[in-house]
């Protein structure tokens, strides 16, 4: 099999490439394409997503009931601690304060695991990336629909909790569906970001802990912020009432409970939950697509 | 398949002067104690920064495959014939240099995707799907994969988590899932050593039917048997650099003198 010789003899490796028509491979596909393809690895998306929650348990006696009984013991133990000990509710009624904690901090918990999922998303599966082949951004994806999914066990313990305390459904819960909806897309761009950074720095999943929790703390888990705030100087409220956080909570809370009305939420708040969610989805989907073709270099 | 390669040979896989580094994080010598890593991180050399190693894993290989070819890479351990497999894939970027290739060649292998918590039902499914296959083709494919990795013949096994299967089995169910799907350019790094004497028989009779139906593969092996039987061009890889590059039976022959086989 000596080389016979051929008219491609000479021809330069760039050159003999584009004759035949070969690219580059692992080179970075445009946006648009980069969509379809992501579009068309949806199931996989999906699969991967619930496998991750479905192993979470599975060596558990218990099984698939710490979904559920995961979450209702964290506000157990917030309520503990908030509610009876430190005493944050601070003007806020008992029937109202319950639900109102719970609620902050399944929505909080929501952002934050899928911020802390998004970190390990490149890093944790280097081995996967330099594996297989499909576009990278389905890691992230799937990590934040994962805790979308856990969320929704997490409302199953929330219903309870809010019918306990006096709230029954009403029309305002469909509420609901909207508000998470534009948290999902907002911790999804925020999960591409931070996967982007941690497959670079694999450091920040120590730090992301406390940046998190200081997070939590500023942003009315525990406590409703203009009373907790009341004669400071008023700016400080408006920050942090428009924090992301704050407005996602804030409106699952207005949704559900019945002591909880609009003179709580921020004015224009809708708008601003929008805006966050655009914001965050377009600029992580971008920023994470621009370093695609570098992520299996870990 | 020597006739279409004498004229009009279609190049499908074009690698040019390809370099691959890893960077590996806390491997940067001294002592791994805290106070170590400080003092790394305040010297900050120039560039080189804080503890970061590289290693410079595949260094300026070229060569070029052709449609039809089965190309056999061989080398000792920590050759780079994993990574430059990789490269070729696109999944690892080059450092310099670049890789061409006629539509998307896929590695053989499925294991980063599945998890030893899940049934082996789901398995192949999340398996199927990580490969880039439909719903519908793995529906098609299902049992034909159960059966082949031949998890069943003792059982219902398909149905428990693969954390309760021998390595063997699980080694079986992997290669079963992998070799599923159709390959352009495929890529196969050492997977015909699995499971026992009646599986390899079973997945090297698998493996050459891929082979025609792909366009190019590549074999990555210690077998010398495995590469002669299944190679007509072999690639010599040692400490990242191509060493050879020619008819199967010559780098063999070389290959063997030099590891003193």
């Amino acid at each position: 099999m000596s080389a016979p010789p051929s008219p491609d003899d000479g021809l330069s490796a760039a050159d003999l490439a584009a004759k035949y028509g070969l690219s580059v491979s692992g080179a970075r596909p445009g946006l648009r394409d980069y969509i379809r393809q992501l579009w068309g690895r949806r199931h996989f998306i999906l699969a991967f997503s619930q496998a991750k929650l479905t192993a979470q348990y599975s060596q558990a006696k218990l099984g698939q009931l710490w979904q559920v009984a995961t979450p209702l013991l964290n506000a157990f133990v917030y309520y503990l601690i908030f509610g009876l000990i430190l005493g944050t509710k601070k003007g806020i009624p008992q029937d109202v304060f319950v639900p109102f904690l719970v609620t902050g901090v399944f929505v909080f918990t929501f952002t934050q695991s899928s911020v802390m999922a998004g970190v390990r998303a490149i890093s944790g599966n280097l081995g996967l990336v330099r594996a297989l082949h499909f576009p990278r951004a389905s890691l992230p994806v799937s990590f934040s629909l994962q805790q979308l999914q856990q969320l929704l066990f997490s409302m199953i313990v929330l219903v309870v909790v809010a019918v306990a305390f006096g709230s029954y459904p009403a029309l305002s819960w469909l509420l609901v569906v909207p508000a998470l909806a534009l948290q999902f897309v907002f911790n999804t761009g925020l999960a591409l970001i931070m996967a982007r950074l941690g497959s670079k720095t694999p450091d920040l999943a120590q730090l992301m802990p406390f940046v998190m929790r200081t997070w939590m703390y500023a942003s009315g888990v525990m406590f409703s912020i203009p009373l907790m705030l009341e004669g400071r100087p008023s700016w400080i409220a408006d920050v942090l009432q428009y924090n992301p956080a704050a407005v996602y909570m804030d409106l699952v809370r207005y949704a559900l409970i019945d002591g909880y009305g609009s003179s709580n939420l921020p004015a224009h708040v809708w708008l601003v939950a929008l805006v966050w969610a655009v914001l965050l989805g377009v600029v992580g989907f971008v920023y994470f697509w621009k370093a695609e073709e570098r992520y299996g270099r870990g | 398949m020597a006739e279409d390669n004498t004229q009009g040979r279609i190049p499908t896989v074009i690698a040019d002067d390809v370099h691959i580094v890893y960077r590996v994080n806390g491997g940067g010598g001294g002592k791994g104690s805290a106070t170590a890593a400080l003092s790394r991180i305040l010297r900050r050399d120039k560039g080189e920064s804080r503890g970061v190693r590289k290693v410079h894993a595949v260094r300026g290989v070229t060569f070029t495959a052709y449609r039809g070819e089965a190309i056999g890479l061989i080398g000792t351990n920590g050759s780079g014939k994993s990574t430059l497999l990789r490269a070729i894939a696109g999944l690892l970027p080059a450092e310099s240099g670049k890789v061409y290739t006629d539509g998307q060649p896929s590695l053989l292998g499925v294991n980063a995707a599945l998890m030893n918590d899940l049934t082996g039902e789901r398995n192949v499914i999340l398996g199927g799907l990580a490969m880039g296959m439909t719903r519908e083709q793995i529906r098609e494919r299902y049992q034909g994969i159960v059966d082949f990795s031949g998890i069943n013949e003792k059982g219902d096994f398909i149905t428990l988590p693969m954390r309760t299967y021998s390595s063997g089995m699980a080694a079986r169910l992997r290669f079963s899932i992998a070799a599923a799907k159709d390959h352009d350019v495929l890529m196969i790094d050492e997977a015909l050593a699995t499971g026992d004497r009646k599986f390899q028989i079973r997945s090297e009779q698998r493996i050459r039917e891929l082979r025609k139906e792909a366009g190019t593969v590549f074999l990555v092996s210690h077998s010398n048997k495995s590469i002669r039987d299944t190679c007509d061009r072999v690639l010599w890889l040692e400490k990242g650099e191509l060493l050879m590059d020619g008819p199967t039976d010559e780098v063999i022959k070389a290959y063997e003198k030099e590891t003193g086989k």
